[in-house]
């Protein structure tokens, strides 16, 4: 599949012959998927999210022997940016964080994770 | 043995946790849909890495040397091409033939051995799919256009943390002197969590 060409001129995105996203793991492909539907939801213009996940990018120290990988850079943008935009707060996050690590623990494993209040 | 546990609850990782959290709010927010979100991440399922899984495969199907090694160590098999999982999971390839067919289940992403096999698919990790496939292989295998003859046993593997599994399908008739390369072309995600056979190449032509 194809991206449209706004989606294509993100920074350094990852990208297959075809001109279609590649990812190294799933939830790169949803925390992508994630960024395009909150574009698409108005939250943010894609040049906007280019410049986020630009100046996260622009952090890499070429020197150092463990860098992050190019969707560890996206979701820092992606949390930046939705905080920037008043969407969420880092507290608010880390409660979330919180609630699913403790609906992982109280979940056997091999049944689905789910986070009861949101009735999923 | 293939029910058995060695966890008696799931983790998450801080990354999937960070996901996990940013989906909910956006979500209780009203920006993005669920349904509409795993729609979209299934247009990307063929992107991450199936093809490593298939060639595994493939190899096996022309190699007998390389059949005995995956079938005796498949993490160390798999390795020698090349693929390692991040977590070093534990790997075993478990091989259909004509008396038994092999499915695996396992509702986590993080014990789905996608280096191996690529994005999991949507339904994979839905309660029903998991639960009816311990109950009624036959019936689930049916719906996904599988029937099995009554006397081939079908076998259900529940991936634990420690070790995930990678169906060997049987090599489709009519593939004698293909390369591997072109046997992988026939090698779909599905067919190595055992929810599909290998494509038929008698149809695979056609679309080729």
């Amino acid at each position: 599949m194809t991206l449209p060409d706004a989606v294509q001129a993100t920074p350094r995105l990852p990208l297959d012959q075809d001109g279609g996203p590649v990812f190294t793991a799933p939830w790169e492909a949803r925390v992508f998927a994630m960024t395009l539907k909150a574009h698409q939801a108005g939250l943010f213009s894609w040049g906007e999210w280019a410049e986020t996940l630009g100046a996260e990018l622009a952090k890499d120290d070429p020197a150092d022997t463990n860098p992050l990988n190019y969707y560890d850079h996206w979701l820092n943008a992606f949390e930046k940016i939705l905080t920037a935009k008043d969407v969420t707060g880092a507290h608010q996050l880390a409660e979330l964080k919180k609630a699913w690590d403790e609906a992982a623990r109280a979940t056997p494993h091999g049944d689905p994770i789910e986070l009861s209040r949101i009735g999923r | 043995m293939s029910h058995d546990h060695d966890h008696d609850h799931s983790e998450l990782s801080d990354i999937e946790l960070r996901v996990r959290a940013l989906e909910t709010l956006l979500t209780e927010k009203g920006y993005i849909d669920p349904p509409a979100l795993d729609e979209l991440i299934e247009t990307y399922e063929t992107k991450i890495g199936p093809k490593n899984g298939a060639r595994v495969v493939a190899k096996a199907w022309t190699d007998t040397d390389y059949h005995a090694r995956l079938m005796s160590d498949a993490t160390s098999a798999i390795a020698e091409l090349g693929f390692t999982g991040r977590q070093g999971e534990h790997m075993v390839a478990v091989e259909n033939t004509s008396g038994v067919h092999n499915m695996v289940v396992c509702t986590l992403c993080s014990c789905y051995p996608w280096t191996v096999l690529g994005l999991p698919p949507v339904w994979y990790k839905s309660a029903p799919y998991r639960s009816r496939a311990v109950r009624d292989p036959r019936g689930v295998l049916k719906e996904f256009g599988v029937t099995l003859p009554e006397e081939t046993e079908i076998k259900v593997w529940d991936s634990t943390a420690e070790v995930r599994y990678l169906v060997i399908p049987r090599r489709p008739k009519g593939t004698e002197g293909w390369s591997e390369e072109r046997l992988s072309e026939l090698v779909t995600r599905n067919s190595m969590i055992g929810t599909a056979l290998a494509l038929d190449p008698s149809n695979q032509e056609e679309t080729a």
